[in-house]
């Protein structure tokens, strides 16, 4: 796997891993727990610093989890870092009932998430990860967009008293521009641009390019909205309700397109504010390819997002 | 029971062996007549790995651990897990014995709303570590609770309560290879090796033996015992606590529905509710255990 991170694009895992290290080096409950992941998950500097605190349980997802809950029973925070394809689908049941069901204090990290492993094929994309895990009552499931964001929601759930998931990007990203003074708080969505033609829901490594589509659109005469729903569970439903009131909601995830972030916004529209919407994703297992190009082949760029947001807007 | 046991000092073992034998027997006893009943008033559960697990956990409860039934979080209490988590009967009549929450609680078994699950959930019962039911959970997360322990070089002590079918679960064997890669000498595993799971017999389903040679090839001790010897559990227990490099398994050899003749050995009370005659038949063989 090879990392060229273009200028001005960040690989979310560097922001990751200088997080957890800030948070270690002043509270000696962070630990690390890793599946033989510290290349990819970046930790090792992290197991430099603090030797005693990177616990690696070898190749052993369901292990690498029930030992995370056991370390949150001893008084740890751990963070939990493996590919987000095995840590989630090898241990959905750990993660179901030592993490969520026992409200153990476990924070897992799902690497390199998505279809950053384009080539390797869709044993190793975590497509299905986010629609997996947001069924899974009382779990919170963060996917942040860039590094600023990635390192806040770190440190939010190293807050939070309760199991989290944050899902950790290697696709390289831009800095989202944001307003000064900008904060991140669990389960806020970010209005990132105001707009009353249609609404433009992304998250993660999606995000920048809605921002684009939302450009492109201006340029068309359509005032499009921008939101940045990094928390997919709990969803922020006012920020979801007011987005309806444009007429025309258009969701953008680097995952399946069922389940995960549109079947979320959907669940809630459908029932409360019933509008016309498109959820853009992967339609199933994805073929090989590298991600970039997955992402253009599957419609998941700029112009994409703008054309379904026009098909939309046309149809009002 | 007005009597409740709470923090003793293990280190010291000022009570005779034979004092603490009784004690243990007279609350194991109690625990098998009031699980019995449990299950009686709630129609179901599972008498047979109760019963095959209550000296053990009566060992552990009502001499061994050191907990504090008004203090469930404790950050140096002594933890016990029960990775056979169908087998609530034992675990809550522990639990209620050692003072965690009131014994009256307990005719509340599996009714709605209560708080005695079919299967044991922290988040509304004060003692239980971990939420466990399906098999392969507890072992994983007692390994967890026992590396954070070896990293804050803390006091507690670690002991998991397995059943031997649940050893056919792979996560139970992750656990182990890791438990032994890190040496953890506060880790004490106790399989409830009753030879029986669901359907049959473990060695006819998928085959556990040579189960010892299995354990030391991952790093373990292994200490073999009566399960249903509470003087050789003690003496299990007391030793398992010293001081020690490895973490350490006593595979119990247990009976199945152990207590009761009619239950005894047989697949078929996995689950199951005596009926009326067959209950006050139950309690008598028990009266007169205790006669003995």
């Amino acid at each position: 796997m090879k990392d060229t991170v273009p200028a001005n694009m960040f690989d979310c895992r560097d922001a990751y891993v200088r997080a957890v290290e800030e948070l270690a080096s002043y509270d000696d409950r962070i630990v690390a727990v890793v599946n033989d992941s510290v290349g990819s998950s970046k930790l090792g500097r992290f197991g430099e610093r603090f030797p005693d605190r990177l616990v690696n349980v070898g190749i052993a997802e369901q292990n690498m989890v029930g030992v995370g809950a056991g370390l949150a029973n001893g008084g740890k925070i751990p963070f939990v870092s493996g590919a987000a394809c095995f840590l989630t689908a090898r241990a959905m049941e750990q993660i179901k009932v030592d993490c969520a069901y026992s409200q153990a204090n476990v924070k897992l990290c799902g690497i390199s998430s998505g279809v950053a492993y384009g080539e390797l094929g869709a044993t190793h994309h975590s497509i299905e990860d986010v629609a997996w895990l947001r069924a899974i009552d009382k779990l919170t499931v963060i996917v942040p967009s860039d590094p600023w964001e990635t390192a806040e929601a770190i440190k939010a759930a190293a807050a939070f008293d309760g199991p989290v998931f944050v899902r950790i990007s290697r696709m390289p990203v831009p800095e989202i521009e944001r307003p000064r003074g900008a904060t991140f708080a669990i389960g806020k969505a970010e209005v990132l641009r105001d707009g009353r033609d249609v609404a433009i829901i992304a998250n993660g490594t999606i995000l920048y390019r809605a921002l684009d589509a939302a450009q492109e659109l201006a340029d068309d005469g359509i005032d499009a909205r921008v939101i940045n729903m990094s928390t997919v569970s709990p969803l922020d439903l006012e920020v979801v309700a007011a987005a309806a009131e444009t007429g025309a909601i258009v969701t953008a995830e680097e995952g399946l397109s069922r389940g995960g972030l549109g079947g979320a916004v959907a669940e809630y529209c459908a029932q409360h504010v019933p509008v016309r919407m498109r959820m853009l994703g992967f339609p199933g297992f994805a073929p090989t390819g590298s991600a970039s190009w997955l992402l253009d082949h599957f419609g998941l760029t700029a112009s994409g997002i703008a054309a379904a947001a026009r098909e939309l807007v046309a149809g009002k | 029971m007005a009597e409740q046991d709470t923090f003793r000092d293990t280190g010291t073992h000022a009570r005779k062996l034979a004092d603490r034998v009784t004690h243990v027997r007279e609350r194991a006893n109690w625990m098998r007549r009031r699980l019995l009943r449990m299950i009686v008033e709630a129609g179901q559960g599972h008498p047979g790995g109760d019963l095959s697990a209550t000296d053990i956990v009566a060992s552990l409860y009502f001499d061994i651990l050191r907990i504090d039934g008004s203090s469930p979080a404790a950050p140096d209490r002594d933890r016990f897990v029960m990775s056979k988590g169908h087998c609530t009967g034992a675990l809550y009549t522990a639990l209620a014995g050692v003072g965690f929450f009131p014994e009256e609680e307990l005719s509340t078994y599996l009714k709605p709303e209560s708080r005695l699950n079919g299967h044991p959930n922290r988040v509304y019962l004060p003692g239980v570590e971990t939420n466990t039911g399906p098999l392969g959970h507890g072992f994983p997360v007692g390994v967890g609770i026992a590396v954070a322990g070896q990293i804050d070089k803390a006091d507690y002590r670690v002991f998991v309560l397995t059943g031997d079918g649940e050893l056919q679960e792979g996560s139970m064997w992750e656990a182990a290879m890791f438990a032994g890669h890190r040496k953890l000498g506060n880790l004490t595993v106790i399989v409830d090796r009753n030879r029986l799971q669901q359907g049959a017999g473990t060695e006819a389903t998928n085959s556990l033996e040579p189960l010892g040679d299995k354990w030391r090839a991952f790093g373990w001790d292994v200490v073999e015992v009566d399960g249903h010897d509470v003087a050789a559990l003690l003496e299990a227990f007391d030793d398992a606590v010293k001081p020690r490099t490895k973490p350490r398994v006593l595979i119990a050899n247990t009976v199945k529905g152990q207590g009761v003749s009619f239950m005894r050995d047989k697949a078929g009370w996995h689950h199951g509710v005596p009926n009326a005659e067959q209950y006050a038949q139950a309690i008598a063989e028990l009266d007169a255990d205790m006669g003995k």
